[in-house]
């Protein structure tokens, strides 16, 4: 009996959540117009989320793509197949692993910061403190992060995609011996711009969400030490869970 | 307080190695017609049936893709469809009486245009009209005709054995 009153608490608890963040949504975008006005916030922002992220993503990407290249070719060439190696890779990367991926290890080293960075604000009273001398901290705080965050997601993802076909290049053409001519004009003939672009979107709907979740974790995160933490690691779940089941639409509507 | 040169600096070339990497996907792994599609010349081509050919399909000569099938409509006048390719401005040498086929690439692959040389002195150019076409290989039209075949020939067997005599069946 009392579990089930927990699940009904649970379940309205996560409806109000929702629409909280919904909220808190429309109001950073109200808020973006103002941002610009102040570059050298957002630019630090981008900084902090993006460029901090690079050495991450970059060697993610690289061993993502030479494990891509190592497992895919051990499975073509049972079907001799091998010449396909470039296709499925770079299909693979540029629709779902590059977004998925970047979006997942953004969601961890970016995302977590945010939210503790917003988190320990709000518990170290900083952002009352804005409130009391009229700085308004959604507009100097949240927004520039949240900007940050959604102009750093596609860059990320390209460079990681980018480094990942490299990596299956390096495996494949260099050291197991598939034709660099048939790899790279296989992939030419079969990968269109449009898988591109379905790529970058997919980033930009990942980014908007990863830097919406966190921002909002920190900002509505409990004023305590604990509070801070459990912001920090609600971020990684929440963000983790809704870019799968985004994913999985974005796929069936851009199918 | 950070130095906000670093910052700057850092942050400029974090988006400068996003927009290369950017321009590095969209240009080295997508198909190359996609940046030379202005230049070429329209031919046009009408057929009875052109089976499961796709707009964006391959004209190809000699098994070289020499163009794209740029809209297939249907002409209501003489019940054919009108077949539109764009043919690359480089081959500009094809006999106007050169003939279009339509052939399927492999066993199930997709179907393209596949021209065959003339041997006429004119050349085909913009608006031009292939008169000798091919039309696609629909199936169960083979199946019809390898059945009727296969009765033709039992028929045939059947009348040479025995000469019906007119009063016999009787």
């Amino acid at each position: 009996m009392m579990f089930l009153r927990e699940l009904a608490q649970n379940f309205r608890e996560f409806i109000s959540a929702v629409g909280d963040s919904s909220l808190f949504l429309l109001r950073l975008l109200g808020h973006v117009p103002r941002a610009f006005m102040r570059p050298r916030l957002v630019i630090e922002q981008l900084y902090n989320t993006g460029a901090l992220s690079l050495v991450i993503i970059m060697i993610c990407g690289l061993f993502i793509g030479m494990v891509i290249g190592l497992q895919g070719y051990d499975v073509l060439q049972r079907f001799g197949a091998e010449d396909s190696l470039g296709v499925g890779a770079a299909l693979g990367l540029l629709k779902e692993l590059g977004p998925v991926v970047t979006a997942l290890l953004f969601a961890g080293r970016a995302g977590t910061s945010l939210a503790a960075e917003i988190g320990l604000m709000r518990a170290t009273d900083q952002l009352a403190a804005m409130q009391m001398m009229a700085v308004d901290p959604m507009l100097r705080v949240a927004t520039p992060r949240f900007i940050g965050g959604v102009l750093a997601m596609p860059l990320l993802t390209v460079i990681f995609i980018a480094i990942g076909l490299f990596g299956v290049q390096l495996v494949a053409v260099q050291q197991l011996g598939v034709e660099s001519a048939s790899f790279w004009s296989q992939m030419r003939s079969s990968v269109g711009l449009d898988d591109v672009m379905e790529g970058v979107i997919k980033s930009c709907v990942f980014g908007m969400a990863c830097s919406l979740i966190a921002v909002h974790e920190g900002y509505t995160a409990v004023a305590t030490a604990e509070g801070v933490g459990r912001a920090t690691t609600r971020t990684v779940v929440v963000s983790a869970v809704l870019i799968l089941i985004l994913d999985y639409m974005l796929t069936a509507l851009m199918l | 307080m950070r130095a906000t040169r670093t910052i700057e600096m850092s942050t400029g070339l974090f988006v400068l190695l996003g927009f290369a990497a950017l321009f590095f996907l969209v240009t080295q792994i997508t198909n190359r017609e996609l940046s030379a599609d202005g230049s070429g010349y329209e031919v046009e081509a009408r057929f009875e049936n052109v089976g499961s050919l796709k707009v964006g399909a391959a004209v190809s000569m000699a098994g070289v893709t020499v163009g794209r099938v740029k809209s297939i409509k249907f002409d209501q006048s003489v019940y054919k469809a009108v077949v539109k390719m764009r043919i690359n401005s480089s081959y500009d040498k094809i006999p106007s009486d050169s003939d279009a086929s339509i052939m399927t690439s492999g066993l199930l692959g997709g179907q393209y245009v596949g021209i065959t040389a003339g041997g006429a002195e004119e050349y085909l150019k913009q608006g031009s009209q292939i008169a000798l076409v091919q039309d696609a290989l629909v199936l169960e039209n083979l199946i019809n005709q390898l059945a009727a075949s296969f009765s033709k020939k039992g028929a045939d067997d059947s009348s040479t054995a025995a000469p019906p005599k007119p009063e016999e069946k009787k």
